[in-house]
């Protein structure tokens, strides 16, 4: 039967995942490599490159710059979606689901175009290469998740809940302490977690947008990378992958992932 | 990208409630300005920038023609970077979805606490940037790259195998980088494959590629048809892979719109080419949507 449990099926699955997980499996080991050049496996072992990153002017300070934005957006991302979300979800007006549609219509545009029409816009704005810019572009990838996360946050909290504590004495501010806001939380968490990865893994748009004087993380990897072949970028992705890691952890200590998607 | 398609369906809003227009304006505004700054604005600037006349340069006039799309379809480059885009997309979609299929149907069969942690490590490369992982494929494919430095040192070659800086290695990365969402999106198609709709089969007599044909498949196709409208696209669309893997080598219209805006600055044919990529998202939305009707 096709698809039953068999080893050769088994040994099948298991070298798709090999190849699924190969590049990252690769790049940890290197990371620990002491050479001056790629060489696998490493003839010497040590923390040299880790170091070298950090001592790299160019990574250090886009280190720096990527978390800066992504946290700027991820606050300004929830401080604008957050009330799109509501209303649309709890508000009868006309041209509901319009909004709804071109508020979340960038997720279906291929980044590289997207890139080049906000591009051809900044340029004229004077936002390239500023924080500015940065943050709007960033801003229009995360919003449409914050808006998708938010309208299932909205619709799992029905309005009768919030109308029975007001019938029971509540005043408008404690229903909004005591009820909306703790059952919203996961949606918070999720939509920020989320708006913070992007931010800081988006690479196509800010390749545009991005000054010599302003580059985020992702950017100057992919430069990188481009021009030079050493260790270093395998030492500068494990510190990427680990603060992807270390975020999702820390969700999943506090909320548990699975009720932080929604399930 | 595009990774949640599916819309959020309405709930009933309750009508009772009035709001005064300024506070809904309020609520609104925030988002609005955020979507006309960065989305409406620019692809209106987009459509109109690919019908401006440039002079060399890339200087922009006040001149609106069809030149550039002209210029773009009697060109011979131009219609290569079409076909190199194309057989790309369909190539690795039809390469993902053979490397996808059976993670999605072990996924299926296998006992739920496994089928958890598997799922899990399925969609974990999602959450690694794909400059990551196109460096992970760099350090293994290259010449001096560990795929090679294994054959050469047991022997099997003398000289190491080209797998980078050409089209071999844009399609491995590229398949790769894609497999997670193509499994997501069959995971989500396999909810109406059960056990019984099988075993009805094979008790009337049905061998195992007839049930696979006649049952798996199109029990799963709903699931096929998306997972293969999303790799399409995002391989017509991806840049970072091709860029890096393909070390300048491989033409693409992706890359094309790249060169073209940043590095010649001749942004009336980037945005050009940009439309000509939307009409192929389009065309492949259109045939999608075809697809899916014959399956209701």
């Amino acid at each position: 039967m096709i698809g039953q449990l068999t080893l050769p099926f088994r040994l099948l699955v298991a070298c798709i995942y090999l190849f699924l997980l190969a590049p990252i499996l690769i790049v940890l080991p290197l990371s620990f490599s002491n050479d001056s050049y790629i060489t696998f496996p490493p003839e010497s072992w040590g923390l040299r490159w880790y170091a070298a990153m950090f001592s790299h002017a160019g990574f250090a300070q886009a280190l720096w710059i990527s978390f800066v934005i992504a946290i700027t957006v991820t606050i300004l991302g929830l401080a604008a979606g957050v009330p799109a979300a509501f209303a649309i979800r709890r508000r009868q007006f006309i041209g509901r689901e319009f909004l709804l549609n071109l508020f979340t219509a960038p997720l279906l545009l291929p980044s590289i175009v997207l890139g080049l029409a906000i591009l051809l816009v900044f340029v004229q704005a004077r936002l390239l290469g500023t924080y500015t810019g940065l943050i709007i572009a960033h801003l229009i990838i995360t919003t449409p998740y914050v808006i998708r996360i938010m309208l299932t946050a909205f619709s799992t909290l029905p309005p009768s809940v919030e109308d029975a504590a007001t019938m029971l004495g509540a005043s408008p501010f404690t229903v909004v302490r005591r009820i909306t806001l703790p059952l919203m939380m996961p949606g918070f968490i999720a939509s920020a977690a989320l708006s913070f990865l992007l931010s800081f893994d988006e690479v196509v748009i800010s390749l545009f947008i991005t000054g010599p004087r302003l580059r985020t993380l992702p950017v100057e990897i992919f430069d990188y990378v481009e021009s030079q072949t050493d260790p270093m970028t395998a030492a500068v992705s494990v510190v990427l992958v680990a603060a992807t890691l270390l975020i999702i952890f820390l969700i999943e200590r506090t909320l548990g992932l699975s009720k932080t998607i929604g399930k | 990208m595009a990774a949640i398609t599916s819309s959020v369906p309405f709930a009933e809003a309750p009508a009772r409630r009035k709001t005064f227009p300024f506070l809904l304006i309020a609520l609104l505004l925030p988002m609005a300005i955020i979507n006309f700054v960065a989305f409406v604005l620019p692809v209106i600037r987009l459509g109109m920038i690919s019908f401006i006349e440039s002079r060399s340069g890339g200087v922009l006039t006040n001149n609106y023609t069809l030149e550039n799309y002209a210029d773009f379809f009697t060109d011979s480059f131009s219609i290569e970077l079409v076909s190199n885009s194309l057989i790309l997309g369909f190539g690795v979609t039809l390469i993902t979805l053979c490397c996808a299929y059976p993670i999605a149907l072990f996924l299926h069969r296998v006992s739920p606490k496994w089928r958890n942690m598997l799922f899990v490590i399925t969609v974990s490369p999602l959450l690694v940037s794909s400059v990551v992982r196109t460096y992970g494929w760099m350090v293994i494919l290259g010449d001096q790259g560990v795929f090679n430095g294994i054959l050469m040192s047991s022997g099997i070659i003398d000289s190491p195998l080209r797998l980078t800086n050409n089209t071999l290695g844009v399609f491995i990365g590229m398949v790769e980088v894609l497999i997670p969402y193509m499994a997501l999106s069959l995971i989500a198609g396999f909810g109406r494959l059960e056990n019984v709709y099988e075993e009805a089969a094979a008790s009337l007599g049905a061998n195992s590629w007839t049930r696979f044909r006649r049952v798996i498949l199109p029990l799963t196709a709903p699931g096929i048809a998306l997972g293969c409208l999303l790799c399409f696209v995002l391989s017509i669309s991806s840049f970072i892979t091709p860029k890096l893997l393909g070390g300048g080598r491989v033409f693409l219209l992706a890359t094309e719109i790249y060169d073209q805006a940043v590095i010649q600055l001749e942004w009336p044919t980037a945005a050009a080419i940009s439309v000509i990529v939307l009409i192929i998202f389009g065309l492949a939305l259109a045939v999608y949507s075809r697809v899916v009707k014959r399956f209701d």
